[in-house]
C-alpha cells in the first residue's frame, strides 16, 4: 500500500489508488500520513483553484484573472489531501453558488467545492462502497475528464479538477461497481502486520500520539522531510527513465494473458514500472520491475471467471511466471 | 465470570472506565431493554458530572442533524445563513446513547466511526465545510436476540468494551459505588501516567493474536483500558492485573478462535497469511529472547483472557472480527442484516432535479433549498402583494427511492450425491455470474443447498462477490437428496423477501429425484410426494420459480415439479453457466 502511494504522488497521471482491507489494518491513517510528504506546489498566491502558475486556466475567475497582465505572485503551498466526508452533499463536492455573498451582496459568486480544493493533489474517500451512487458518478466523471463542469443554480463555471483519487474499503461491505473499479490506477489490498514486534510498535506509536500528538509529529519530522526529498527527486527523474520495447511489449502481453479489460491496464503498468524505477534511480524500466507493479496494477481489472476465488494477485503472478519462461 | 454478580462487577467497572477515558469510545451492552439496562445506564450516568451532555441517537436520523447543516429556522425567519450544529458536535465530552444498535444503517454507523476516529466531525453539507471537535462516548444498546443480529462491524471495531449483560439479573445490579469525584481523580492519575513498557504492550499483541483477533485498534484499546485501570487505583503505572482484566475485557469477546483447540497458538503467527517456514521459526526465536526475563507475563494475560471465553464463545460475539473462517457465516449476517434495512423500499436521500412524473417533492428539502433565498428574490419585486415564499424550479427536490424492480435470486443447489460433482461446479459458477450481474441490476442473490438429511441456507441474500465466492467454494457435494426440506426453505427465504419488499425469484438446480422426506425419514416415495406438495405451496404463494432439470436423461420427476410450482422449466442435461444465466434472465423479464 504504501508502494502504490508513493508510486501515486511520483507520477500523478497514474489514475489513483484503490486501498482493500479489513478494518484496523491502518488504512485510513497511511493515507492522511501522505500529506507530510507531498512535495509543496507552486501555485498562484490567493488562488482558490490551486492554479499552475505556469499555466492559469482561462476560467478562473478569481486573483490569477486580475493578475493576468502583471506576474501573479506564486508562492509554495502544501499539496492538498482533501478527505471527502461521508455525508457530504453534492454542492460541497462540486462547488455552488456562494450563499454568503449572494444574501449579503446579492451578487453572484461561485463557491468552489473540493473538487477545486482537491486539483492538483489527492482526493481522498474512507469507506468508498459507503458513498452515495450519484456522488460517485459525478467523481468519475470529473476524473476521468479532469475538468470539473458546474451547471447549477444560474452558475456556469468550469474549472480543472485533476486530481489522485484514493479509495478505502471493505470487502465485506458489498463491492464497487466494476466501472469504478477500473478507474482506479492502483489496486492494493492490505491486511493488519502478523509479526508480533511489528504490532507492538505499532500500538507503541499510536499510544504515543495520544499522549501528546506534537511531540510525536515532532519527532518524525526528520523521516518526513526525507521521505519528501525522495518523492521530489524521483518526481525529477520520473521523465528520463527509459521503457524499453520488449518491456513495453511484455507488459501487453501480460494483459492478455491474464484478460484484463481494455487499454488502462497496459498504461497503468507502464506509469506504474515508470514511477517505480525513478523512485529507486534506475535508468530504465527491467523486467523485476515490471513484475513488482503489475499485481497492484493489474489485480481489480480482471474479467473474473465464474469459479475465481479472491487470489486475483495469484493469477497475474502465475501468469507472470508463464511469460517469462517462454 | 458465570454468575450474573460477577458480570455486574465487570459491567461497574466497564463503566468507570468508559467515564474516566473518552478514548476507549464507548461500549455495546448487549441485553434485552429491561431494568438491569437501565440500571446500568443510571450508573454510568451517575459517574459524569451532570453538566456533560447525554444524547439519544434514533436510528432514523438524517444527516442535518447528525453531523449538522443548514438552520432552517434562521434561514426562513431571518433570511440569515447559519449552521446548526449536529447531534455528534453536541455531544462533545458526553455521551450519544443508541437504542437498538443492532438495527443501525451501515451508512450511519460509518459516519459515527469516522467521528470516533477522528475526535471531529467533518461537514462538507449545503455549502458549509467545517470541521468540529468533538470527543464522546458511545453506548451501543444491544438487543439482538440471534447470535447474528449485531451491531453494524465498523462501529462495533472502533467501540473498546463490549459487555453482555444477559445474564445479570435485577438482584445482581447493585449501585455503583464510585463518584464524579473517583472518576476525575482517576482522570487526573491518568492525563500524568507514564508510558507504558514495551512487555506490557507485546502481552496484549500476542494475546490478541493468540485469540485471532486480527485489527490492530484491539491491542491498542486494550492498553488504554489498562491504563484506565491503573489510574482508578491510583496508580499511574500498568500491573500485570490490569493487563489481565484489559484483555479480558476488550480482548476476549473479539476472540474468532478458541484457545483450547490451539495449545500452542502463542507463538504461532496466523495461518492464513502463510508465512515461509523460516519466518516462523525466527518469530519464535524473537519471542524467546524478549520473553525471557518475564515468561509469565504474555501467558498470564492469556490465561485472564481464555477464562473469560468458554463463555463468550458460546453466549454470542463469536464471530465479531470479521476474519477467520469461524467468523465467517454469521458476521457476514451481521453486516448484511442491516445493509438490507436501508433497502426496504424507503426513502434513500433526495436530489435536486426537475418533477418528473413518478417523482415525488421532498417539502422540507426544497423549502430548506429556497430558504436562504427568499430576501434576495422578494427584492424586485417590491410593489404588489409578494408571495410569502418564492420556490424557483432549481429548489425542487426529488425524493429518491430504492427502486422497486429490485429483486432476489434465491438458487437452490442441489449438491446431492445423485447430482455429479462436475454439474455442481457448474451451477457455482451460474450463482458467480449472476452476481457480477447484480451490480449492474441491483440483484442480490442468496444461496440454499441441500444434501444429506437437511438443506442449509449457505449465503443470506448478498451483494458481496467476496463472501459469494468464499461460500461456494466451500460447497461440498455428496450424500441425500433432501429436496422437498429444500423447496420449504426457498419457501420461507422467499416469503421473507417479499415482506422486506424485494422481489423474490427462486431457481432450483436438481435432478428432481428427492429421497428423504420433510420429516427426515429415507422413504423415496414419500420424499416424492412430500416434494411435490412443496412445490404446490411455492405455487400458491405466487413466488415466480424456475427449475432446471440437471440430470443427464430427464426423467420427467424435474417436469412435474415445475408443473407443480407453476414456474418455468428447463432440462439442461449438461449445465453450463451461461445457459443458466439466461434462464434466469428470462425468468426476470418475464416478472417483471
Amino acid at each position: 500500500m504504501k508502494l502504490a502511494l508513493l508510486l501515486a504522488a511520483i507520477d500523478r497521471t497514474l489514475g489513483g489508488v484503490m486501498v482493500f482491507g479489513d478494518r484496523g489494518s491502518g488504512k485510513t491513517t497511511t493515507v492522511r500520513a501522505l500529506a507530510a510528504l507531498l512535495p509543496p506546489l507552486q501555485v498562484v498566491a490567493g488562488c482558490r483553484f490551486n492554479c499552475d502558475p505556469a499555466a492559469p486556466v482561462a476560467d478562473c475567475a478569481t486573483v490569477c484573472d486580475r493578475k493576468r497582465d502583471g506576474s501573479p505572485a506564486v508562492i509554495a503551498a502544501p499539496a492538498p489531501v482533501v478527505d471527502l466526508p461521508l455525508g457530504a452533499t453534492e454542492d460541497r463536492v462540486v462547488g455552488a453558488l456562494d450563499l454568503e455573498r449572494a444574501l449579503t451582496l446579492g451578487e453572484k459568486a461561485f463557491d468552489p467545492g473540493l473538487l477545486a480544493r482537491a486539483h492538483r493533489g489527492f482526493l481522498y474517500i474512507d469507506e468508498v462502497n459507503l458513498l452515495e451512487d450519484h456522488l460517485v458518478d459525478l467523481l468519475l466523471d470529473v476524473a476521468a475528464s479532469g475538468e470539473n463542469v458546474v451547471e447549477r443554480e444560474g452558475l456556469s463555471v468550469r474549472h480543472p479538477a485533476r486530481f489522485v483519487l484514493v479509495g478505502s474499503g471493505n470487502p465485506e461491505e458489498g463491492e464497487l461497481r466494476p466501472q469504478l473499479l477500473d478507474r482506479f490506477g492502483l489496486s492494493v489490498e492490505v491486511s493488519s502486520p502478523q509479526d508480533l514486534a511489528a504490532r507492538v510498535e505499532v500500538v507503541r506509536r499510536r499510544d504515543a500520539f495520544d499522549r501528546d500528538p506534537g511531540a510525536f509529529v515532532e519527532a518524525w519530522r526528520g523521516e518526513d522531510e526525507r521521505l519528501r526529498a525522495t518523492i521530489e527527486a524521483a518526481q525529477q527523474r520520473l521523465p528520463d527513465v527509459v521503457v524499453s520495447d520488449a518491456v513495453l511489449e511484455q507488459g501487453s502481453r501480460l494483459c492478455m494473458a491474464v484478460g484484463a479489460d481494455g487499454l488502462r491496464g497496459e498504461l497503468t503498468i507502464l506509469r506504474a514500472s515508470r514511477a517505480l524505477a525513478a523512485l529507486e534511480s534506475e535508468p530504465e524500466v527491467s523486467e523485476a520491475t515490471l513484475r513488482r507493479v503489475a499485481p497492484m496494477a493489474l489485480r481489480h481489472r480482471l474479467r473474473r471467471g465464474p469459479l475465481d476465488d479472491q487470489a486475483s494477485t495469484a493469477r497475474i503472478e502465475r501468469a507472470m511466471d508463464e511469460l517469462l519462461a517462454a | 465470570m458465570s454468575d450474573g454478580e460477577d458480570i455486574w462487577a465487570d459491567a461497574m467497572l466497564v463503566a468507570a472506565l468508559l467515564a474516566v477515558d473518552p478514548l476507549l469510545r464507548g461500549v455495546v451492552v448487549r441485553a434485552r431493554p429491561g431494568p438491569v439496562r437501565d440500571r446500568w445506564l443510571e450508573a454510568f450516568r451517575a459517574l459524569l458530572p451532570t453538566s456533560v451532555p447525554w444524547r439519544r441517537l434514533p436510528i432514523r436520523i438524517d444527516d442535518d442533524r447528525l453531523l449538522g447543516g443548514l438552520d432552517l429556522a434562521a434561514a426562513l425567519g431571518g433570511g440569515r445563513r447559519e449552521m446548526q450544529r449536529g447531534l455528534l458536535a453536541e455531544a462533545d465530552g458526553g455521551v450519544v446513547v443508541a437504542a437498538m444498535a443492532e438495527r443501525l444503517p451501515v451508512s450511519l454507523a460509518g459516519r459515527i466511526g469516522a467521528a470516533l476516529d477522528d475526535g471531529a466531525v467533518a461537514i462538507q453539507r449545503e455549502g458549509f465545510a467545517d470541521r468540529i471537535q468533538t470527543r464522546f462516548r458511545f453506548v451501543a444498546l444491544d438487543e439482538g436476540v440471534e447470535e447474528d443480529e449485531l451491531p453494524p462491524a465498523a462501529l462495533l471495531e472502533r467501540l473498546g468494551l463490549w459487555l453482555d449483560l444477559g445474564g445479570v439479573s435485577v438482584r445482581d445490579a447493585a449501585p455503583i459505588s464510585a463518584t464524579p469525584e473517583d472518576i476525575a481523580e482517576a482522570r487526573a492519575t491518568l492525563d500524568c501516567a507514564r508510558p507504558p513498557e514495551t512487555r506490557d504492550i507485546e502481552a496484549l499483541c500476542s494475546a490478541a493474536q493468540a485469540l485471532g483477533v486480527d485489527s490492530l485498534r484491539a491491542p491498542w484499546l486494550a492498553l488504554r483500558t489498562a491504563q484506565a485501570l491503573a489510574s482508578l487505583e491510583g496508580r499511574d503505572a500498568i500491573e500485570e492485573r490490569d493487563l489481565s482484566t484489559a484483555a479480558r475485557l476488550v480482548l476476549s469477546p473479539r476472540a474468532t478462535r478458541d484457545l483450547a483447540l490451539q495449545p500452542e497458538v502463542a507463538s504461532t503467527p496466523d495461518d492464513e497469511v502463510g508465512d515461509q517456514p523460516d519466518e516462523r521459526s525466527a518469530n519464535d526465536h524473537d519471542e524467546v529472547e524478549v520473553d525471557a526475563p518475564e515468561p509469565s507475563l504474555n501467558d498470564l494475560v492469556l490465561e485472564a483472557a481464555r477464562a473469560a471465553l468458554p463463555d463468550a464463545l458460546k453466549a454470542f460475539w463469536t464471530p465479531a472480527a470479521a476474519n477467520g473462517p469461524q467468523g465467517f457465516g454469521r458476521t457476514q449476517g451481521a453486516a448484511g442484516a442491516p445493509l438490507a434495512s436501508t433497502l426496504r423500499g424507503r426513502r434513500i436521500g433526495t436530489r435536486p432535479g426537475p418533477l418528473r412524473g413518478v417523482s415525488s417533492l421532498d417539502v422540507v428539502e426544497t423549502l430548506k433549498a429556497a430558504a436562504p433565498w427568499q430576501k434576495v428574490r422578494s427584492r424586485p419585486e417590491p410593489r404588489g402583494p409578494s408571495p410569502r415564499l418564492l420556490i424557483r424550479r432549481e429548489d425542487f427536490r426529488v425524493r429518491r427511492y430504492q427502486t422497486r424492480s429490485e429483486s432476489t435470486v434465491i438458487f437452490v443447489v442441489d449438491a446431492s450425491g445423485s447430482s455429479a460433482m462436475n454439474r455442481l461446479a457448474e451451477t457455482k459458477g451460474a450463482v458467480e455470474l449472476l452476481l457480477a450481474e447484480a451490480y449492474v441490476r441491483r440483484t442480490q442473490v442468496a444461496l440454499i443447498a441441500f444434501r444429506g438429511l437437511a438443506p442449509e441456507l449457505l449465503l443470506p441474500p448478498t451483494r458481496s462477490l467476496s463472501r459469494a465466492r468464499r461460500c461456494l467454494s466451500d460447497l461440498a457435494g455428496g450424500g441425500a437428496t433432501p429436496l422437498a426440506g429444500a423447496l420449504e426453505a426457498a419457501g420461507a427465504l422467499a416469503a421473507a423477501e417479499r415482506v422486506k419488499g424485494r422481489l423474490p425469484l427462486v431457481v432450483i438446480l436438481t435432478d428432481g429425484r428427492g429421497n428423504i422426506a420433510l420429516d427426515g425419514a429415507a422413504f423415496r416415495t414419500r420424499a416424492q410426494t412430500d416434494a411435490l406438495a412443496a412445490a404446490k405451496r411455492l405455487g400458491a404463494a405466487r413466488i415466480s420459480t424456475a427449475l432446471i432439470d440437471t440430470s443427464p436423461r430427464p426423467r420427467g420427476d424435474g417436469a412435474s415439479l415445475a408443473d407443480a410450482m407453476q414456474g418455468m422449466f428447463a432440462p439442461l442435461p449438461y449445465v453450463e453457466a451461461g445457459a443458466v444465466l439466461d434462464v434466469t434472465r428470462a425468468l426476470r423479464s418475464s416478472v417483471t
